[in-house]
């Protein structure tokens, strides 16, 4: 029988787990791809902040094919950490990054990660989740669309730091 | 914001269709659901079915069926074919428009359209479907 919209396979195919260090490698290489930038510094700094330090928070996930997990080949990851009291919040799960190989897109894998650390973030008590996608970047709004996010009660500003206000006009000083 | 009767009931339309997938449905019966007449959704009918997001099918146990991505359609695509919706177009004069005060008033309005256009066009009729399915299960919703 033909899948609905709201179904899907049970199989499982995947194994998310924490990162470890061997997959870091991986992660750079995954993301360079995608970007077209290579971070290395900023993975390696991630992975000492999300994938070692405070477990119960931060949590840096990846997915490998459940038949070789031990194989640090990965599909995917997905980066986030609990967060409290910023912007006047209560505490609540972010999400800052989620990629998944080209070649395994369409299957499932972003949603099994973003699955999990809501499970994770649920775990540890939260009861929201949140991240941030830039208006134009239509793949990843309809992705976290589809996973049930809405838009929040924060509005997201910035503003040139080339407007530099007249000196002149400036009733302080900059010590 | 508010959308136009059109754009709402095709909507309507459309995620009766793509959540009865197995079904036909009748103008009749989805206009029942909400209230509207046939006459109405037939005309809405007719632009969604030019756009070719829906079939229909003539004679008995005819009816719509929803044709399109589910998804990939998004609600930008459905609200587009009955409105104007994005920002200001240049060639569309009004007053004010060349002053400081117009250029700034279309700059925060420039803002709200791209938030709107970038909410619409990032949910897509399976989104929705899950979504109605959620907030029907909070009541006692049913066709």
């Amino acid at each position: 029988m033909p899948m609905t919209i709201t179904e899907r396979s049970t199989k499982k195919t995947v194994i998310i787990r924490r990162a470890r260090s061997a997959d870091v490698a991986h992660v750079i290489e995954l993301d360079a791809q995608i970007t077209g930038v290579a971070k290395p510094d900023y993975w390696h700094d991630a992975f000492a902040s999300y994938g070692e330090s405070r477990p119960h928070e931060r949590f840096f996930l990846v997915a490998t094919p459940i038949n070789r997990p031990a194989e640090s080949q990965i599909l995917g990851f997905i980066l986030g950490e609990i967060r409290a009291w910023e912007f006047g919040s209560e505490p609540c799960g972010w999400v800052f990054a989620l990629s998944v190989k080209p070649d395994v897109r369409l299957h499932g894998i972003a949603q099994a990660l973003f699955a999990a650390i809501s499970a994770k973030f649920k775990e540890a008590g939260t009861t929201k989740m949140r991240t941030m996608v830039a208006r134009d970047n239509r793949l990843h709004l309809l992705f976290f669309r589809g996973e049930g996010m809405m838009a929040g009660p924060y509005i997201q500003l910035e503003k040139d730091l080339d407007e530099e206000p007249n000196p002149d006009k400036r009733w302080w000083e900059i010590e | 914001m508010k959308l136009q009767i059109a754009s709402q009931l095709a909507i309507f339309a459309v995620l009766q269709l793509a959540a009865h997938e197995d079904k036909q449905l009748s103008v009749g019966e989805i206009g029942a659901k909400f209230g509207v007449s046939s006459h109405h959704l037939a005309k809405v009918m007719h632009v969604l079915g030019r756009a070719g997001l829906v079939r229909s099918t003539r004679g008995a146990g005819g009816g719509y069926q929803f044709i399109g991505n589910p998804r990939r359609t998004t609600l930008l695509d459905i609200v587009e074919l009955f409105e104007n919706f994005g920002p200001h177009r240049p060639d569309a004069k009004t007053p004010g428009d060349v002053t400081g005060e117009g250029r700034a008033l279309r700059e925060v309005l420039a803002e709200v359209d791209d938030i709107a256009r970038a909410t619409f066009g990032s949910i897509t009729i399976a989104t929705m479907v899950r979504l109605v399915e959620r907030r029907s299960a909070e009541g006692h919703d049913t066709l």
